[in-house]
């Protein structure tokens, strides 16, 4: 059965008619276009898919599109402000926390809920954050080096 | 996943009205178990009854010597509680292990106990802390609640509302976690209560369960030491790829040891 959805995705509201079954990684790749978010496992292990509702980072492969009806949704795509790239975005580009990218934005938007908790966390403490999204890429050790200067850059 | 029709009832009258009308309805909590059981086609509800607007049913109050916990508040949000914290610091410890920040974010109390999953945490809590679960229609003890494999005290249609954990002498958690997974391996609560000391252990049998040696042990002497040589029978422990019995066994003891040494500080 199809339903129309609707909620503000990064500051603009947006709608879409769904079937009741729809995810909302579906949603919003495949309805609303915006490709950054990524689906990686589909079983909730991987985290490419993280983005945020209501101010909270979730792994949007494991929501309904009809549980978001209402909710304020963030996604990759409203995280740089006017063309240029957000502190932490830079800081993964500056301190190579990035290979091929697939992870890349379910990591950013996960480190951003990091630091909104926790404006100046340590290596063990953004590792053990950072436990739900998995690289098969870097290895972390970049990650964890950007996502450090990047909470730095915000602070500053 | 299989289709369905999708509810979000604004009062538990609601909710339990649409359960009673159909009978393949299932509640939604966080979906952090059932979304992916859905979407392996394991269960296949005609109708999901999404609890989340119904505001009575999530946050944390103090009452005394109690904390009440609302059935659909969040793990993050008990980890994150300074009323947990400094009422039953172990609680929210055990909250804050519990898989990862967006498992936390989503995933439920209630949806948690009521699933029972042999490997899931708050169930170590529940029993440790001797708790009281709360539905629509009673109250359960701890003692009474977790069955079997996914299996506890709860009716058809019954909805649970909160949990009233009493504040303990002193607790800890220590917890095995999956490394991939983060789910207990083997997970103990230790706890000195009013009543007494409670051991509840978690990942090594089919549901949570109170381990009474070691609870007679450390009511002799609460410490670490008193646990020396003790060994814990892996007869009816759980079997998979992560552990053997006999190694559970092994870690029963390693992380009661943990607890309380970490309760006792
Ligand atoms: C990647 C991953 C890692 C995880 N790691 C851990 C871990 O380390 N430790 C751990 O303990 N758990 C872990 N979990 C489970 C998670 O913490 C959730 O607690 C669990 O999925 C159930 O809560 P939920 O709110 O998501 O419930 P749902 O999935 O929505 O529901 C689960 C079941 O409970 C029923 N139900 C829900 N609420 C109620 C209610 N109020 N009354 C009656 N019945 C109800 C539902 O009908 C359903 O049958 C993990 C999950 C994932 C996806
Ligand atoms: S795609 Fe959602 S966690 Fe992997
Ligand atoms: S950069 Fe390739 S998966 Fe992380």
């Amino acid at each position: 059965m199809s339903i129309t959805v609707s909620f503000t995705l990064n500051g603009e509201p947006v709608s879409a008619e769904v079937d009741n079954h729809t995810l909302l990684v579906e949603m919003i790749r495949d309805q609303l276009g915006r490709t950054g978010t990524h689906i990686g496992c589909d079983t909730s292990q991987c985290g490419a898919c993280v983005i945020h509702v209501d101010g909270r980072s979730v792994k949007s492969c494991t929501m309904l599109a009809v549980q978001a009806e209402g909710a304020d949704v963030g996604t990759i795509e409203g995280v740089a402000l006017n063309g240029k790239l957000h502190p932490m975005q830079e800081a993964f580009r500056e301190y190579h926390g990035l290979q091929c990218g697939f992870c890349t934005p379910g990591m950013i938007m996960s480190a951003l809920d990091l630091v909104q908790q926790n404006p100046d966390p340590s290596e063990q403490e953004i590792r053990q954050w950072l436990v739900g999204n998995l690289c098969r890429c870097t290895g972390y050790q970049n990650i964890v080096r950007a996502v450090r200067a990047g909470a730095q850059a915000m602070r500053s | 996943m299989y289709e369905f029709q999708y509810h979000r009832p604004a009062s538990i009258d609601e909710a339990k009205k649409i359960l009673a009308d159909n009978d393949e309805a299932i509640i939604l909590a966080g979906g952090m178990t059932m979304l992916p059981t859905m979407k392996l086609r394991l269960a296949r509800p005609s109708d999901l009854v999404d609890l989340s607007a119904i505001d009575s049913l999530r946050g944390i109050r103090k009452d005394g010597k109690t904390i009440e916990i609302g059935a659909m508040t969040p793990h993050a949000d008990v980890a994150g509680s300074s009323v947990v914290q400094s009422e039953i610091p172990a609680l929210a410890d055990l909250a804050g292990m519990i898989g990862d920040a967006q498992v936390r974010n989503r995933g439920t109390i209630g949806g948690s106990l009521s699933n029972s999953d042999p490997a899931a945490d708050y169930p170590a809590a529940v029993l440790g802390l001797n708790a009281v679960i709360k539905t629509d229609t009673r109250e359960i003890a701890a003692d009474d609640f977790f069955k079997d494999l996914f299996e506890t005290a709860l009716g058809p249609n019954e909805i649970i509302q909160a949990v009233r954990f009493p504040k303990p002498k002193r607790a800890a958690y220590a917890k095995f976690p999956n490394p991939a997974s983060r789910y207990a391996v083997v997970g103990v609560m230790i706890a000195e209560t009013t009543d007494g000391i409670r051991a509840a252990v978690t990942g090594a049998g089919p549901c949570a369960f109170r381990a009474t040696e070691i609870e007679a042990a450390l009511a002799k002497d609460f410490s670490a030491t008193a646990l020396d040589g003790l060994t814990f029978d892996a007869g009816d422990l759980n079997d998979d790829l992560h552990a053997s019995p006999e190694y559970r066994a092994h870690l029963v003891i390693v992380m009661a040891k943990r607890a309380v040494a970490a309760a006792s500080v």
